[in-house]
């Protein structure tokens, strides 16, 4: 056993009492007093398994030293923290590294942080002075890439008969390496989703011989609301109360852990659109009561929440003399539409068509954008794309007012406007524009740049308590079929609305959602990461005998967005939305499933045994 | 991957001379025929097999669909999964061989797999293809890791104390639930073994599968004509709703006379060590009127001799619903 292994950390304890020594997260009120006295009550325990990440594209690292430079090639999702950590292992300053990831297949969190194999690689290339490119196999994807981490947690709830809520206690425990300090944070929601005078959320971690754990979409918060929202589903039916009623009973008005109000929520209305389009109000209670052609239908519902948040970020825009425009961000695409995403800003800022905008991420020599990561690279790098393209406008309307010979030359800066390309005099209207192009040419000057900046508010860089309470919101109204005669359970159909800021490209946006709630399904029905119980060693380490879910397993999704912009986050009011689809999806379908079957499964997947 | 030595064979006296200087036909053969290449390149992949020479036996004419004098039907051993299932006369005839094989893998990999190689995949067990595992299959006297490990998807009938490993194919149940004969060719000339005592149950020798010997090949599978009246179905129950191998499955072919079970060929796939014909089921359906209660019975007698592992025991009953609902739908359209 390690010998630095705190009490609370033990294997044997933690796994069986929680820890002598919890760990406090969140508390007010008394919630021991007011569970106990309170007249209704839940208390049981969910657990969901270890996942792994499974992006398509295998992790790998292409490593070339240059002298005293170091290149890596990586298909990273934070290629700044590839850099820092590189070039601390590696005793290089910082400028000395350079990441490039201009495409990423697919990460899902597990390329957020370097893992071993891209530091074997840097120093197998130093050794030998030649590239070297190491692709780690499906195999090894399972085992120290990174996986969720297993969680186990004791949720207590108490109600009055009406269905208020007067005690939450959420106790959880989860599984982590020998080494790392990883945190899977379940309680992230749970403070301040549901209006509770008394609550309390306690973690303790387990050590185990183990790969380290890492983020994995939705860390935290889709594993705590499974468990949330599973209990928020059986204490609702233990009261006889609607589910979707028993969140409007329990609504808050402000964020009660924090005492501010949320910068923008609407999830009851988010609740009501998705009982619309479902048509849950034709849902009759009894289990295993609603039939069609043949079908056993089970109807169940949850509701998600995602925190909102920026990292810094910083962003370059040149303006340049052949009338296009190249926005530069060090960033990357992981697949979700970034570089399409700041095209869009930067055209609709600019006025410049979107064929001419060119978009350059993924590069550690371009201004330091923030990570993939947390569904916040959206969110971040609007406001300092925003500021880069005011600054370009700037230098632009100062090149247009001191060149001689400009049509603008002695007019001041402040009576210029910049709109759609053209520049022109306030009063006259934009009609009188000249195309910035134009100026730039005439000024015999190739570009003008523009750079911008925003500050993080997330992470360590955040101090003070913020003003607001700033999340996503969102629910999941889900459809399962049932057959005992072949213990056949299929995800039929699935309603998702969600309230996440004001989104930008609406397809994109769609696509996210519409892939969360896939694996969603994989979540709730297939997916586990199996240990083998006498080496260890993770035995379903390929994708044939890690069961994920594929297209035949994917019904009709329905995707709603209410758009509300959220002007507290960022100007333009956009929220990310690369995670919050996966929140509550779990919860949502074995609700249903109990609905349909009778039987409720409290430890994910929802594995054909658990149900004959 | 080991290096190997690949060649062509022109015809199968070729083929059947250079396989017949192979040590054993079995478990690390060191040649192998290959035909689609989708278990055998997988398997090399992994170092589970390791042959330093490989034959290829797609050009051989083992390729043709050809109805017999008697009304039986003559399936080349090189005729692609594909075009197996999507025959006419299989389509109409022999329905349940077509819903098996379109049950299994994906389009890509049914369009390289062959009826010899589908009669010889290997188990999906995952100790036996992880070289770091202990398997009895694999390295005879090494141990079962499965009987103490992870078995949710392992065999329940046909075990043995050395190897609980399932014969993963969805074809092969049809094929015993058809009665199918494989005719092989060999270096003391032709033979033809029924289905029923191809594969052979693990025993103390889980690394012997089938009753081939070095050199010999299979050319081609008979199956005998359709009985009169007689309709088949393939049922495969797994997790997910495609693209897995089967928990459970079940073939049945059957014939029904006014309301009376005339005719009863039961298979069962996903658990069993070798594809799983049911006799037992067989006698308590034939003669029987087609009622869900005799399919109980029936479905009940297949599974009498289950031993279920520390973590498949729901196959018992998954295996039985799997059963009794094939037989329902079955007759009920008959
Ligand atoms: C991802 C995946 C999913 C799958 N899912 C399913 C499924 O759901 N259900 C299912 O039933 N199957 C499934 N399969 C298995 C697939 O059906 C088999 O791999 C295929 O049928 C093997 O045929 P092949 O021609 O490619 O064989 P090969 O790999 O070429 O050969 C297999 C073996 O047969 C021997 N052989 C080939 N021809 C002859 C011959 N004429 N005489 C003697 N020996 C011969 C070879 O030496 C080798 O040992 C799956 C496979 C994969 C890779
Ligand atoms: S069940 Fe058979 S194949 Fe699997 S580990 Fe045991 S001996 Fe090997």
């Amino acid at each position: 056993m390690n010998p630095d292994l705190k009490a609370e950390d033990d294997p044997q304890v933690v796994a069986t009492t929680y820890g002598p020594e919890h760990r406090l997260q969140s508390e007010r009120g008394d919630p021991d007093a007011a569970f106990a006295k309170a007249p209704a009550k839940l208390d049981q325990t969910y657990v969901t398994p270890s996942e792994t990440h499974n992006p398509i594209e295998l992790q790998g690292t292409t490593a070339i030293w240059d002298g005293q430079m170091l290149t890596l090639y990586e298909e990273s999702q934070a290629i700044f923290n590839m850099r820092t950590v590189l070039a601390q292992m590696f005793g290089l300053p910082k400028e000395n590294v350079r990441v490039i990831t201009k495409f990423v297949g697919s990460g899902f969190g597990s390329k957020l942080w370097p893992w071993t194999h891209c530091s074997l690689a840097a120093a197998a290339a130093r050794q030998l002075g030649k590239p070297v490119k190491l692709v780690l196999s499906r195999k090894m994807m399972f085992q120290t890439a990174g996986h969720r981490a297993r969680t186990q947690q004791r949720m207590r709830l108490g109600a009055t008969q009406e269905g208020k809520l007067v005690s939450l206690m959420q106790d959880y425990v989860y599984e982590r390496s020998m080494l790392d300090e990883y945190h899977e944070n379940c309680g992230e929601a749970t403070p301040f989703h549901y209006s509770v005078p008394n609550l309390r959320v306690k973690f303790g971690r387990a050590r185990r011989n183990i790969g380290s754990p890492s983020d994995m979409r939705g860390p935290g918060a889709v594993p705590g609301l499974y468990a949330t929202e599973s209990a928020m589903n059986e204490l609702a039916d233990q009261l006889k109360i609607d589910p979707v009623q028993f969140r409007v009973l329990n609504e808050p008005k402000i964020d009660e852990s924090l005492g501010v109000p949320f910068s923008s929520r609407h999830l009851l209305e988010c609740l009501q659109l998705g009982a619309e389009k479902f048509g849950w109000s034709k849902r009759t209670p009894e289990i295993g009561s609603m039939k069609r052609d043949g079908l056993t239908l089970g109807w169940g519902m949850a509701t998600a929440a995602w925190v909102a948040a920026r990292f810094a970020a910083a962003a370059n825009i040149q303006l340049r003399d052949d009338g296009t425009t190249r926005i530069a961000c060090g960033t990357q695409d992981i697949g979700t539409g970034t570089y399409t995403i700041l095209a869009q800003l930067a055209a609709e800022r600019t006025g410049v068509p979107l064929e001419k905008v060119e978009v350059a991420l993924g590069d550690t020599s371009l201004p330091e954008g923030p990570v993939s990561g947390g569904s916040m690279a959206t969110a971040s790098v609007i406001p300092a794309v925003l500021d880069a393209a005011d600054d370009a406008i700037k230098s632009l309307l100062t090149v247009a007012t001191t060149t001689p010979g400009s049509p603008f030359e002695k007019r001041k800066n402040d009576e210029l406007a910049f709109e759609n390309g053209r520049v022109f005099v306030k009063a006259n209207g934009p009609a009188s524009g000249v195309p910035f192009a134009d100026l730039l040419r005439s000024a015999d000057l190739r570009f003008v740049t523009g750079n911008g900046q925003s500050n993080a508010t997330f992470g360590e860089e955040k101090k003070e308590k913020p003003k607001f309470s700033t999340h996503s919101y969102g629910c999941h109204f889900v459809e399962v079929t049932w057959q005992p005669e072949i213990a056949r359970l299929r995800v039929n159909r699935v309603v998702s609305v969600m309230d996440a800021g004001r989104i930008i490209n609406p397809l994109a946006g769609r696509n996210q959602i519409e892939g969360a709630v896939v694996m969603g399904i994989g979540m709730a029905l297939f997916e586990h990461t199996t240990y083998d119980p006498q080496n260890g060693a993770p035995i379903n380490s390929n994708v044939a005998d890690y069961i994920m879910a594929v297209n035949a397993d994917v019904p009709k999704l329905e995707v709603h967005f209410l758009d509300y912009p959220d002007t507290e986050i960022n100007p333009l009011g956009a929220r990310g939305i690369g995670e919050i689809g996966l929140a509550g999806i779990a919860a949502a379908i074995t609700a249903a499933t109990h609905h349909a079957t009778g039987v409720r499964v409290r430890e994910l997947p929802i594995t054909i045994e658990k149900l004959i | 991957m080991k290096l190997f030595e690949l060649s062509r064979a022109d015809d199968p006296g070729q083929a059947i001379a250079a396989g017949a200087k192979a040590t054993t036909a079995q478990q690390g053969a060191d040649i192998r025929f290959i035909a689609g290449g989708t278990t055998l390149i997988d398997l090399m992949k992994l170092n589970v097999e390791a042959p330093q020479k490989v034959v290829d036996v797609t050009h051989l004419p083992l390729a043709k669909i050809e109805t017999l004098s008697d009304g039986g039907l003559k399936i080349g051993a090189m005729v692609r999964n594909s075009d197996l299932a999507y025959h006419p006369i299989v389509r109409k005839d022999y329905a349940v061989l077509s819903e098996a094989i379109l049950s299994g893998a994906s389009p890509q990999l049914r369009n390289m797999a062959t009826t010899a190689g589908n009669l010889l995949q290997r188990t999906r067990c995952m100790y036996f293809r992880d070289t770091t595992m202990p398997c009895n299959k694999r390295e005879p006297g090494s141990g079962c890791a499965a009987i103490t490990g992870v078995n949710r998807s392992l065999a329940i009938l046909g075990t043995s104390e050395h190897c609980i490993a399932t014969n993963p194919s969805d074809m092969n149940v049809a094929l015993a639930a058809l009665e199918a004969i494989i005719h092989i060719r060999g270096t003391k000339g032709d033979r033809s073994v029924p289905i029923s005592d191809f594969h052979l149950l693990p025993g103390d020798t889980p690394q012997r599968e089938t009753v081939l010997e070095p050199g010999d090949l299979i050319i081609h599978v008979t199956l005998p004509p359709p009985a009169p009246g007689s309709r088949s179905f393939y049922l495969k129950l797994r997790d997910r709703a495609s693209y897995e191998f089967a928990l459970a499955s079940a073939a049945v072919v059957v014939t029904v006379d006014g309301g009376k079970i005339t005719g009863a060929r039961v298979a069962l796939g996903g658990v069993g060590t070798k594809p799983w014909r049911s006799p037992e089921a067989e006698t308590e359906l034939t003669g029987q009127a087609a009622t869900e209660a005799v399919f109980r019975k029936a479905a009940d007698a297949a599974l009498r001799d289950a031993k279920p592992q520390s973590q498949n025991g729901f196959k018992v009953e998954l295996a039985k619903r799997c059963l009794v609902h094939a037989l329902k739908l079955v007759t009920q359209t008959a």
